[in-house]
């Protein structure tokens, strides 16, 4: 037993459960695109500060990949002091407010949370997604301490959280930024994947104006690779480093037949439409997305999740989930899971495609599957699923949406020489601290080195990164 | 945002014709033939690709021609010099590939003459021998001649109506010029779907390598959606980042038709909604 265990029985606090998250009637919400939780009321807010037993050892603070000290910001929530409180998060997480929302917080912090061991853990995402909103409602814009101008130029390729989190730290020790963004809108997957029921847009612009204000310039709508390489920013541009952030947005696609069909979709086009484009605001919005009737969505990760809720949203009757493990074995996050189902998605599990079924004038009508069980573990550990002989079926399908997983999108690395990648096409640096690749004045770091991964994660490697670049430029 | 310098209206008639000359010195210093740019006219746009059909590196402007086809470019249209474009994201694609290969027919249909043109001019730069075969409805609507007769050894025209030069398509032009025993290393095309899928058929026995520069629908133009993927030669590409140009004799042009007709409800309410006049560009 550790210490902080020890504790527990000692301080006698009065019981509190874990606090309930209030949430829209899942009938209403599987109709709207308003977020789907309220967000902690500040009565919950108090209640669960209180569950923090305030350990000696905060093994939680090791459990955030950006190590947030989490019973210092949960006292200030317990006193009351939201602003404090928020002061506290922005030390280490820019963006609480979205990390809040989206963080896989029951594999991180919170799994490891003392409480956690005899109760359910302290809700600390939902705390911190309270403290943020608290402050975005009553705060006043402060300007950061920024210091003295170092006359270092810096080119951020890529405007997700990797690149929006290296761009503020950088801003702070006094170098010049500009973030290039190939899209017309700044926010990376947050602004195109992840729907607005589940993160609203307005918190992603939130930020984006506050790195504005804070002198950080960005240039939209400029596809590095194409308008610029990287070489020619450093040669032609003056920009004395880049850091590359540019995501892994290409998406995999299943190499059965039919998969060229209409009605067959990337969740990455099928998202980008709903979310960056705001088709299921057409005509409103002029990007066109079809209500379709039965559609099934090829995955079990968050992004499946998004695609299938999105569906429901627009107006499917039947929207189904196809996985070709277990449900145990699905890498979305577990509430995300538990809403979608309360929604009324429907689960189709050990289940994989064979191919798609099409009319004569190029339309999915429907979808061949066949049956899997679980056999030997494989190199993931997982139980690898295995075909079961003469189980195929036929689902009627107005719409397919795959979303097996993205790659690493090649335009960056075809058009920088020198520049090594791995076997996957991903960009190799010398350590997550580091995030220097084999080119000189030149990093990575997000998805675009890990491959897809989470916005924290991606947020954490953008700070490593700031770090290294501004060593670098101290010594150029 | 980009700015607007000059307007022509080359055919004011439904559809009408337009082109710019746009402020975008950056975009023009790296285009290369072949490759076009992504526009969005408003907050609530669409995000429309359109060939780079000129440029002037000195003044830092390229040319965009389009067709009122849709609520897009209708809206797109309305606009006038000194206005900005909203969103514009360029240059995108492949540039086409340039080199000497002897003999070179390019062959635009439509406002396709418009996109062929900078890839007749490069091609003609290498040191090919530029024969152009231009086709349109009627003479009124041919647009580029000037322009192609400048970058082209020889310019032929076909209208379907007769009015101007060959009476036919320029698939017949082509034939009589292979039938006529004329060496042709390279046939470069684009023009409307089925016509591009015609001068393919027509260049195919004799194994005349041939270009088609295909115009799918698309959302991001980055390689990341995959709204604008074809097959080619048995394989899934992605026109925005594999293309926009192909081996024709490999595309699947049956399937990519279908595609194009994906949203043709949508799109008709877009253009009835613009039509009562509530379109308009930012
Ligand atoms: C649908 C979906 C749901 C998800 N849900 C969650 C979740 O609930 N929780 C979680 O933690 N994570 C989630 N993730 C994963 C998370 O969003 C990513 O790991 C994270 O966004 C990666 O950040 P990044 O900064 O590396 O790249 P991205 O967010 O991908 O941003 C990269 C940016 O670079 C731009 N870019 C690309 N190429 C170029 C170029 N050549 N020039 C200029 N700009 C370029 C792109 O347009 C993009 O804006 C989800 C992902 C998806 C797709
Ligand atoms: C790489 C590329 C380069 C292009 N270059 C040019 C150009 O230089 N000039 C130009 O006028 N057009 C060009 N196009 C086509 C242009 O993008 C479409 O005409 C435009 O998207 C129509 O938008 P809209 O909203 O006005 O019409 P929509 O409402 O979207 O469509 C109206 C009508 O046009 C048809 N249509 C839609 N998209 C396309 C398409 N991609 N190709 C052909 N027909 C389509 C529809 O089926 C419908 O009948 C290009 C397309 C691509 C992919
Ligand atoms: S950022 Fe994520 S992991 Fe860190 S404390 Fe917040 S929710 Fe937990
Ligand atoms: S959040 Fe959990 S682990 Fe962290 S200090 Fe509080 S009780 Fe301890
Ligand atoms: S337009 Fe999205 S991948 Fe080509």
């Amino acid at each position: 037993m550790t210490e902080e265990e020890k504790e527990v029985p000692k301080k006698k606090k009065p019981k509190i459960p874990r606090q309930p998250m209030p949430e829209q009637d899942p009938h209403e919400r599987a109709k709207n695109f308003k977020e789907v939780t309220y967000g902690f009321t500040a009565e919950f807010a108090l209640n669960e500060s209180i569950r923090c037993i305030q350990c000696k050892k905060p093994v939680c603070i090791d459990g955030c990949p950006v190590n947030i000290n989490i019973p210092e910001f949960i006292k200030k929530v317990s006193e009351g002091d939201m602003l404090g409180a928020a002061k506290v998060i922005k030390k280490s997480n820019l963006l609480p407010a979205i990390c809040g929302r989206v963080c896989p917080q029951e594999d991180q912090c919170e799994m490891v949370c003392v409480v956690g061991k005899k109760d359910k853990p302290v809700s600390i995402g939902r705390l911190e997604r309270y403290v943020a909103d608290y402050e975005a409602a009553h705060g006043t814009f402060e300007m950061p301490e920024i210091a003295p101008k170092t006359g270092k130029k810096v080119a951020i390729i890529g405007s997700g959280p990797s690149g929006l989190a290296c761009a503020g730290d950088l801003i702070q020790m006094g170098h010049e930024v500009t973030i290039f963004e190939a899209l017309h809108k700044a926010g990376g997957v947050l602004v195109y994947g992840i729907p607005e029921f589940r993160l609203p847009k307005s918190i992603v612009e939130r930020e984006l104006d506050y790195l504005q204000k804070i002198g950080v310039e960005f240039k939209v709508n400029h596809v590095i690779g194409r308008i610029r390489t990287v070489d020619d920013l450093i040669q032609k541009d003056g920009y004395d480093a880049v850091f590359l952030a540019n995501g892994a947005g290409l998406p995999q696609f299943m190499n059965i037949s039919g998969e060229n069909l209409n009605g067959v979709y990337s969740s990455n086009e099928f998202l980008t439409r709903s979310n960056l484009m705001k088709a299921y605001n057409f005509p409103e919005y002029d990007t066109p997305i079809k209500k379709y009737k039965n559609v099934a969505v090829i995955g079990g990760g968050n992004t499946a999740m998004d695609s299938v809720r999105t569906a429901l949203r627009l107006g499917a009757e039947n929207a189904y989930i196809i996985y070709r493990r277990s449900r145990d074995e699905m890498p979305a996050r577990k509430e995300e899971i538990e809403h979608a189902e309360h929604e009324g998605v429907q689960f189709i599990m050990l289940t994989a495609p064979l191919r798609v079924i099409g009319n004569e004038k190029g339309w999915v009508t429907g979808l061949e599957c066949i049956k899997m069980e679980l056999g030997e573990p494989d190199d993931s550990g997982r139980r690898r699923p295995v075909p079961v002989k003469g189980s195929e079926f036929i689902i009627n399908l107005d719409a397919v949406i795959v979303a097996i997983g993205t790659n690493a999108n090649p335009l960056v690395a075809q058009t920088t020489p020198g520049l090594e990648l791995n076997k996957w096409g991903y960009i190799v640096v010398d350590s997550e601290k580091t995030c220097m690749t084999s080119k000189k004045g030149v990093f990575a770091g997000g998805d675009i080195v890990t491959g897809g991964a989470t916005v924290i994660l991606a947020m954490g490697a953008g700070r490593n990164a700031s770090k290294s670049i501004s060593e670098y430029l101290k010594n150029l | 945002m980009n700015k607007i310098l000059e307007k022509k209206v080359w055919w004011k008639d439904t559809p009408a014709i337009k082109e710019f000359v746009v402020e975008a010195p950056w975009i023009a210093e790296k285009h290369k033939a072949g490759q076009f740019v992504i526009l969005r006219v408003s907050e609530n746009g669409e995000r429309i690709p359109l060939t780079i059909s000129n440029k002037n590196l000195e003044k830092g402007t390229i040319n965009i021609l389009f067709q009122e086809v849709g609520k897009t470019t209708m809206t797109l249209g309305k606009l006038n010099v000194g206005d900005n474009i909203f969103d514009l994201a360029g240059p995108l694609g492949k540039p086409t590939h340039i080199e000497k290969f002897g003999t070179v027919v390019c062959i635009g249909g439509g406002i396709g003459i418009a996109p062929v043109h900078p890839i007749a001019q490069a091609l003609k730069d290498a040191g090919n021998l530029v024969i152009s075969i231009l086709g349109a409805r009627t003479k009124e609507i041919l647009i580029y001649e000037d322009l192609m007769k400048k970058c082209s050894d020889e310019v032929r025209i076909t209208t379907d109506d007769g009015s101007y030069g060959r009476h036919g398509f320029v698939t017949d032009e082509l034939k009589s010029m292979i039938e006529s025993g004329m060496k042709i290393d390279l046939v470069v095309t684009i023009g409307p779907a089925i016509m591009m899928k015609m001068v393919c058929k027509v260049t195919e026995p004799y194994k005349i390598l041939t270009f088609a520069s295909l115009n799918t629908i698309m959302v991001d133009g980055t390689g990341m959606c995959g709204a604008c993927r074809v097959t080619v030669g048995g394989k899934t590409k992605f026109v925005c980042v594999d293309g926009p140009e192909f081996d024709g004799h490999q595309v699947n042009f049956d399937e990519m038709m279908a595609r194009l007709r994906q949203y043709v409800d949508e799109e008709k309410v877009a253009k009835e909604l613009c039509q009562q006049g509530t379109c308009r560009a930012a």
